[in-house]
């Protein structure tokens, strides 16, 4: 049963290998430089202490590749549910092998078991390996990203650590399962994409903020959390960042401006503008020139004085491997309860 | 000894339409059955039913004593061909044999080897590339290498032309006659069956017509012809009636010897017999669930 599970198997498991060492490669190649850079740049922007600069720079640079290996690690458990998992059993049936296979003196549930157990395991240390390289390379990146990619951000959380090793083991036994309900390996190809999909974004959405309480916090101003401000007729609008100053990698669940009295401000709410305030934040006269201190700094000053803050609702950098072990734990159920179904399945199925 | 087969009032439907219906059969081991009947008539169903591929709707069914597909010792006793003889299309003669080494403890590679040989199997030959006759020579071959007490085979010559089929038959007949297994064997044609099949079952429109040896068959259906007459004596059971104006043909079974002097009675090939179940009439309660239905 191993052996023939294997020598149906072995042609994918040769392109996965395949992809992998050549990712992995890349990877391995690329990432004691990058790691170099990042270090060199740090040790340059902490003596003249503009590192803002550096981190944009250098993440600018490199975004390319940033994002595509994270969507590398992102596709690479929809992929296994599509083409591997979805496919397991209805290409059996569609060939009618099925009732070759099952009628030699094996059981369908071991027959099962075997593949299940096998390529699940290679599924599981190919995308476990894919996660930790990752990981570990873009290390530098994800603490210069910006705030569209933080770290704990969804798109890029899911493709770090080791969630992307449960995503694929879910994606795997899911496609087995959709293919013995839809028969047919389109069918059962499209479902498994719709489902997994649909998953990979409720859980994000609906799931993982509350996976802990995430901090409340009340942030001075200052142009690390404030992205620009605008004239408005009742006043001064300002345009704050989805990222909390002292923490870039943090998820922001949310980032409102709240007023002296502590009321959270509406959307597009301006701030009246009056005496001091007004003075520091219209400032008159030529633009300033390059270099010269902050034309700002006075108008954040003013803004810090009066009591006007940035209300932000956050999972910080530091939930990081705790949300990924709850994650991997809420989708190792999600699989112990689907390889339960598949085997519920097959043994009452009519070929 | 176990019957290779008893079912009693065995039933399976899909949705709501019956598959097989009030199946009882018992069918001595040591023979080469026949399951004949035209198409959709349910043989796949009751063979599916036998080899543990289906579970029944209704009634029971054993084989060789015990409940199809119930654990790896039964598969292990049990051979199944299935229609159109599937095999993987990707491996090589070969890797089927080890295939069938790796998944049966009783596996005789010494036969399916001499057997592959004698056929002239490539073993490097994907099996994707061998034509019909030798992929259903392949598929025979695990299925008798397994070396089951029953072999169960779905439809094997259908897709056959006549060389091959012939040669298949003849392969099949050579293996039993060497390794005592009992066989059954499904067909729409019953000249396929007549040289090989001592043993026959007629399944029509999901019921069991009749069952028996051939030759007990053959020796008790008998056909009568002479002046016209619309009524026969109760002993004598009428299989199919056709009448014309003078004259009246009647198929029938029974034991007991015909002395009228009226009747010229003439014998019935095998073939002849099964048309004259599948033109008999359908019994007047199944038209009326017909009439429902609509």
């Amino acid at each position: 049963m191993i052996w023939l599970t294997w020598r149906q198997f072995r042609g994918s498991a040769a392109l996965m290998g395949a992809v992998l060492t050549a990712v992995g490669l890349m990877l391995v190649l690329t990432g004691p430089g990058l790691a170099d850079e990042y270090a060199a740049g740090i040790a340059d922007c902490a003596v003249n202490g503009r590192c803002d600069r550096f981190y944009s720079a250098f993440f600018g640079k490199h975004d390319l590749a940033f994002l595509s290996v994270t969507l590398v690690a992102l596709l690479l458990p929809a992929l296994v549910g599509l083409f591997w998992g979805a496919p397991l059993i209805t290409r059996e049936l569609e060939s009618g092998t099925h009732l070759l296979v099952w009628n030699q003196s094996v059981t369908r549930t071991r027959w099962l078991a075997v593949k299940l157990a096998l390529i699940g395991l290679v599924v599981m240390a190919a995308t476990c390996l894919l996660g930790l390289a990752v990981t570990w390379w873009s290390g530098p990146l994800d603490r210069s990203a910006d705030d569209g990619w933080a770290l704990m951000s969804p798109l890029v959380f899911d493709a770090r650590g080791i969630v992307p090793m449960a995503y694929a083991a879910f994606g795997f036994v899911l496609g087995i399962v959709v293919g013995l309900l839809a028969r047919r390996t389109l069918a059962a190809m499209a479902l498994t994409l719709l489902i997994f999909t649909g998953v990979q974004l409720a859980v994000p959405l609906l799931v993982r903020p509350h996976l802990q309480p995430p901090i409340r916090a009340s942030v001075e101003l200052t142009a690390a959390n404030v992205d620009g401000f605008s004239r408005e007729a009742d006043g001064l609008g300002l345009h704050l960042r989805n990222q909390v100053p002292t923490d870039t990698g943090a998820w922001v669940l949310s980032s409102r401006l709240a007023d002296p009295a502590g009321r959270v401000m509406a959307e597009g709410e301006a701030i009246s503008l009056s005496g001091d305030l007004a003075l520091a934040c219209t400032p008159s006269g030529p633009p300033p020139e390059a270099g010269r201190a902050d034309p700002m700094a006075a108008c954040f000053a003013e803004l810090n004085r009066l009591g006007y803050r940035q209300a932000v609702t956050y999972h910080p950098t530091s939930a990081f491997w705790p949300f990924q072990w709850i994650e991997t734990g809420i989708y190792a159920l999600f699989t112990a309860g689907l390889a339960w179904l598949s085997f519920w399945l097959i043994r009452r199925r009519a070929s | 000894m176990n019957p290779v087969l008893a079912a009693q009032d065995l039933g399976k439907r899909y949705g709501r339409r019956w598959a097989l219906r009030h199946c009882g059969l018992e069918i001595p081991a040591g023979h080469v059955v026949g399951l004949v009947g035209p198409n959709g008539a349910g043989k796949t169903t009751l063979l599916k039913l036998a080899g543990g591929q289906l579970a029944p709707t209704a009634g029971t069914i054993s084989v060789l004593g015990g409940t199809p597909g119930a654990g790896p010792g039964q598969l292990a006793r049990v051979g199944f061909v299935a229609q159109d003889t599937p095999v993987y299309a990707g491996l090589t003669v070969a890797e089927h044999l080890r295939l069938g080494a790796g998944l049966n403890p009783a596996w005789d590679a010494g036969l399916a080897h001499d057997r592959t040989a004698r056929l002239g199997l490539d073993p490097k030959q994907r099996a994707g590339r061998l034509s019909g006759g030798q992929r259903a020579q392949l598929a025979l071959t695990l299925g008798l290498a397994k070396r089951p007490d029953l072999l169960i085979l779905d439809e094997p010559v259908a897709a056959l032309d006549p060389l091959a089929r012939r040669e298949f038959l003849q392969g099949l007949m050579e293996a039993v006659a060497e390794h005592e297994l009992s066989v059954l064997l499904s067909s729409h044609l019953v000249s396929d069956l007549e040289r090989t099949c001592d043993y026959l079952v007629v399944l029509i429109d999901s019921r069991v017509r009749v069952a028996g040896e051939t030759d007990r068959l053959l020796a008790c259906h008998h056909r009568l012809t002479g002046p016209r007459r619309d009524h026969l004596p109760p002993e004598h059971h009428v299989v199919s009636a056709q009448h014309t104006e003078r004259q009246s043909t009647f198929v029938i079974r029974t034991e007991a010897p015909i002395h009228d002097p009226a009747w010229t009675v003439t014998p019935l090939t095998l073939e002849d017999l099964v048309l004259a179940y599948m033109a008999e009439p359908v019994p007047a309660r199944e038209r009326v669930t017909l009439e429902v239905r609509r």
